[in-house]
Formats: C-alpha cells, structure tokens, sequence
C-alpha cells in the first residue's frame, strides 16, 4: 500500500515544487551574493514583489470612486491582464468565427478544396509575425492591426484542421447515415459536423495558442496597454524585475486559457473515446 | 408463388485496381424470399460483402439488376437496413438519440419518436443504458443499438455484414439467439454475410457459398433443421462437414492467390 489518498496527493505536490522551488533558491542566492548582475538576473524575491506590487490595487479603497469589484481589479498588471485576455479573445473569435465556416465549406465541397486549397498552402507558411508591417500600413496602430494579427494567428490551425476534420470522418458514419435516410443538410449537421468535431477543437486550441503568442507580439509594437506592451515598457527602464514579473503572469495567462481550452473541448466532447483515459 | 422479398439478377461487379480490373462479383442470380433468413459464407475476396454493399445500394453494380421490394435499387435507404461489423453507432449520441435517428430524419412526431424508441429499447433490454454513450457499452450491446436502430425505421429487409465477428464466443451466440428472436417477432427478410460455417447453419434458412474471385455461386445449401439448432448434433454436422469442404476448396484457392 502507498497511503491514504491525500497522503498520495500530498507526496505529488512536494514532488511537483521540489524542483522549481530548488531553483529559486540557488537562483536567489546566486542573486544576493551578486555572483550574477542584479541587472541581468534580480533574486526572485525582489520579483515577487514587484509582481505583488502590480497585482494588488495602487490605492487605499474609496468608495467614491466606484465598487469593490473595479477598486480590485485596479492594479496595472491585472489592467493589462485584462487589456490582453480581451485582445485575444476578440482576435480568437474572429479568426475562429472565419476559419470554421470556411473549413467547412473547403472540407465538404471537393471543388472549393480544389479551388481554396493552393492558395491556402502558400499563405499558411507565413508566419502572423510575418505581417506586422502590412498590419501597420493597413491598419496603423492601436487594437485594429492587434486584431488582425491576432485573428490571423488563430485563423490558420483553425482552418486546417477543420478542413481535415471533415475530410477523415469515418466513412462508416456516412455510410451508416445515408442507410438511415439521412442526406444534405442533416447529413452535414447531425453526423459530419459533430463526427469532425474533436479535430476541430483540437485546432481551436492550437489556434488560441497561437494567437496568444501573436498578442503578445502585437502589443510590442502596436498599442500602449496589454502585458506585452508592459514588460517591453519595462526594458527602457532596465527593470528587469519587472520583466520578468510579467513574463510570468503571461505565463499564468497562457495556462489559465489553455486549461479553459481544455475544460470546453472536454465538456463538448464527453462522448469522445479517447477522454475516457483522464 | 409469394413475390421474392429480394431479386439479384445477373449481377457482374467490377473494380478497377492497380493490377488491372478486378472481378469481384460474376453473373450472380440470386432470389430471397419474404421472411427468409440467408448466410452468405466464404473466404476473403469471394466478393460477399461486395454483394451485400450492391444490395443496400452503396455500390452500382457493373451489370446486372438488383430489387429489393418490387423497387430497383439505386442507392441507400432505410427500407434496407445495414448492420456493419464494426457497430457504425454515432458516438457522440446517446443511445436514445442512436435510436431514434432515422425516425426523425423522417420527421415523425417526437411523441411517437420516444414511445416506439422506448418500446424497442425495452424489447431489446437497453432501457437502461438509453442515456449512455456507446463508447460506455460493450460491443455486444453495441450491436443490439445498431439492430435497434433498424428495427425502429421498420426496415423489412436486414443486411448484416459480419455484425457478430468482433464479439467473444458467449456474446456472439447470445447475440444470435437474440437475433432469431428478433428474426421471427418482426418477421425480417435477413441477408447474413459471415466467414464462420457455423454460425451460418445455426442461423440461416438457405447458405448461399461463394467462390473465390470471381464471386460466383458455388452452392446453395437449405438447412431444414429445426430451431433452436443443436450444434452439437449429428445433422448439424453433417451440414458443417459439407460446407467446410466447399468453403475450404475456396480458401485454398484465396491462400494460393494471396498468399497464406
């Protein structure tokens, strides 16, 4: 026997912290004996605080000047937390809301593939970084060109594997559908759409990845406000505590959306087979 | 003389492939009477699942004419419900929804949906797995949704290509008494394609042996024995000795073709 449960529980997580924990400790006495240049590499304690500092609200709470709820979230980084979550989900949603219904179309009709598939295979290997400058040319700076890109960033995993999504559905399903009198529309809906579905998501997935990499890039060079924007702002200063307080919240931002991700597509995909392992 | 339930006339089927045409399925004639419960058996590549797919209108055949019903068959339809090895349930329904599928496609009121939809789940002892997802139920309770599922749409004609073959030896009996049962309740017109000589006299009325490529009719044995069949008995085997030397001659002509 290896223990209760909790026990176990409790043995994984010493497990899991064991090494960065170690880590922080070399790194903070490397830091504090000034073997490294507080400039290049600041101890993480400092950084800490420095990340605590941005968190936690600037002011005492004053009634006077609105809620709790709007005095709680009032630090500069949850500020740009959220300059950045809504940067992203806006340009996911748009990429996404495109891809999909083109996937689909690409997927189904053999012609449109034949028709759409070049043109997609020579646009998907550029990079979304890649069109930076056209953004700025086409859309100036501010959130219109950080939606662009962003959008771009999530409209190609997307599309791609919507469109192989539809592609691979088992023939047996068709098969089995067209035998029960299903065609057209119901066919489409009831058995290609959801039979393509876990190869779909998984690419909204790919995709949301992409497109938090790309804010990031965007709010370095295109607007005043956002994480990105934050620890680029940082640099000019030399703070490095600083950047590196927020290379870690985007961290914890990344996580937090891919494990939101994660949650939807299991949700959406109780039925599918290979979740059963989790 | 009762119209035939399903007529194949003279079908030829060919495919083409890398070596060249390949016949799978030459000059079969083939008449199912109402009600008659018929085994297709053969080796690999004697082309009876190929007449299967031709008779629930997957595949055109090259020549030849099919009816199933007084109608030509010119493609799939539920009036001709197929049962794949493989279960072919939509995994992301439940069984209920698997269920009820083709009734909605027909666009019959959701109350008489959900009491015909009951009732076979009833008869077929699935009530209580009605709201599972297949991917939760063994493969033999799989394959009594994929019967389900036919029975519902009230297909007079079942084609069942190798439905028992991934199941173990238990289920797969267990199956096939249920299948009889359902055989004579819903008075079913079955086509049976298997590979397993005693599975074929155990259940069907006539075994219809194909030859390896090209698919022709080799015999057509009657089994006159009555149900429930004692496998172990002297008739029985008897039966089993005749089939297995015709079956056996085939896959001998299939090991020398493609090698064992």
């Amino acid at each position: 026997m290896r223990g209760t449960p909790a026990r176990r529980a409790l043995i994984r997580l010493v497990q899991a912290v064991t090494v960065p924990l170690a880590l922080a400790i070399i790194w903070e006495v490397l830091a504090r004996r000034r073997w490294v240049s507080p400039q290049a590499l600041p101890p993480p304690s400092q950084i800490f605080s420095r990340w605590w500092e941005g968190l936690r609200p600037a002011e005492a709470f004053d009634p006077a000047k609105g809620g709790y709820l709007r005095w709680l979230v009032s630090g500069e980084m949850v500020g740009d937390m959220l300059a950045s979550l809504t940067r992203v989900l806006v340009g996911f949603a748009i990429g996404t809301g495109l891809a999909i219904p083109l996937g689909l179309l690409l997927g189904t009709s053999r012609i449109a593939y034949r028709l759409g598939h070049p043109l997609l295979e020579i646009l998907r290997p550029i990079p979304p970084i890649a069109y930076v400058p056209l953004a700025i040319v086409w859309f100036g700076l501010g959130n219109p060109p950080a939606f662009f890109l962003i959008s771009l960033g999530a409209f190609f995993p997307v599309l791609v594997s919507t469109i192989a999504g539809v592609r691979n559905v088992d023939s047996i399903y068709l098969r089995a559908a067209r035998n029960l009198g299903a065609r057209g529309a119901t066919l489409f809906l009831r058995v290609i759409l959801p039979a393509a579905a876990p190869q779909i998501l998984t690419g909204t997935r790919v995709g949301m990845g992409v497109a938090f990499i790309v804010v990031i890039v965007a709010e370095m060079i295109a607007v005043n406000s956002g994480l990105g924007y934050r620890i680029l702002e940082a640099r000019e200063f030399f703070w490095s505590d600083k950047i590196i307080a927020g290379m870690f919240t985007i961290g914890l931002l990344g996580l937090g959306l891919d494990t939101a991700m994660e949650l939807i597509n299991g949700r959406l995909l109780r039925w599918h087979r290979s979740l059963e392992a989790n | 003389m009762e119209a035939a339930a399903i007529e194949v006339q003279g079908v030829h089927q060919t495919f083409a492939s890398a070596a060249g045409d390949v016949v799978a399925l030459e000059a079969i004639d083939l008449s199912i009477a109402p009600g008659e419960f018929v085994c297709l058996l053969g080796p690999s590549g004697c082309g009876k699942s190929t007449l299967l797919n031709a008779i629930a209108g997957f595949a055109r055949p090259t020549a030849g004419s099919i009816t199933v019903g007084g109608k030509r068959v010119t493609g799939p339809g539920p009036e001709r419900g197929m049962v794949f090895q493989e279960y072919a349930l939509f995994p992301w329904m439940t069984v209920r929804a698997n269920v009820a599928f083709g009734l909605e496609i027909q666009g019959r009121p959701a109350a008489e949906c959900r009491e015909r939809v009951d009732d076979l789940l009833e008869k077929l002892g699935l009530r209580e797995f009605a709201g599972r997802y297949p991917k939760d139920l063994s493969g033999g309770m799989r394959q009594r949704v994929a019967i389900a599922r036919l029975l519902a749409l009230d297909s007079p004609v079942l084609l069942m290509d190798e439905p028992f073959g991934a199941l173990d030896a238990l289920t797969r009996r267990s199956l096939q008494d249920e299948l009889l049962r359902i055989w004579a309740a819903f008075r079913k017109t079955i086509v049976f394609v298997t590979h397993a000589i005693e599975e074929s006299i155990y259940l069907a009325d006539r075994v219809v042996v194909l030859t390896y490529r090209p698919g022709t009719i080799k015999a057509i044995v009657p089994v006159a024995l009555p149900r429930p069949r004692d496998p172990s008995s002297v008739e029985f085997n008897e039966l089993g000795r005749r089939l297995t030397r015709l079956v056996m001659a085939e896959q001998d002509r299939f090991q020398r073709a493609e090698g064992p």
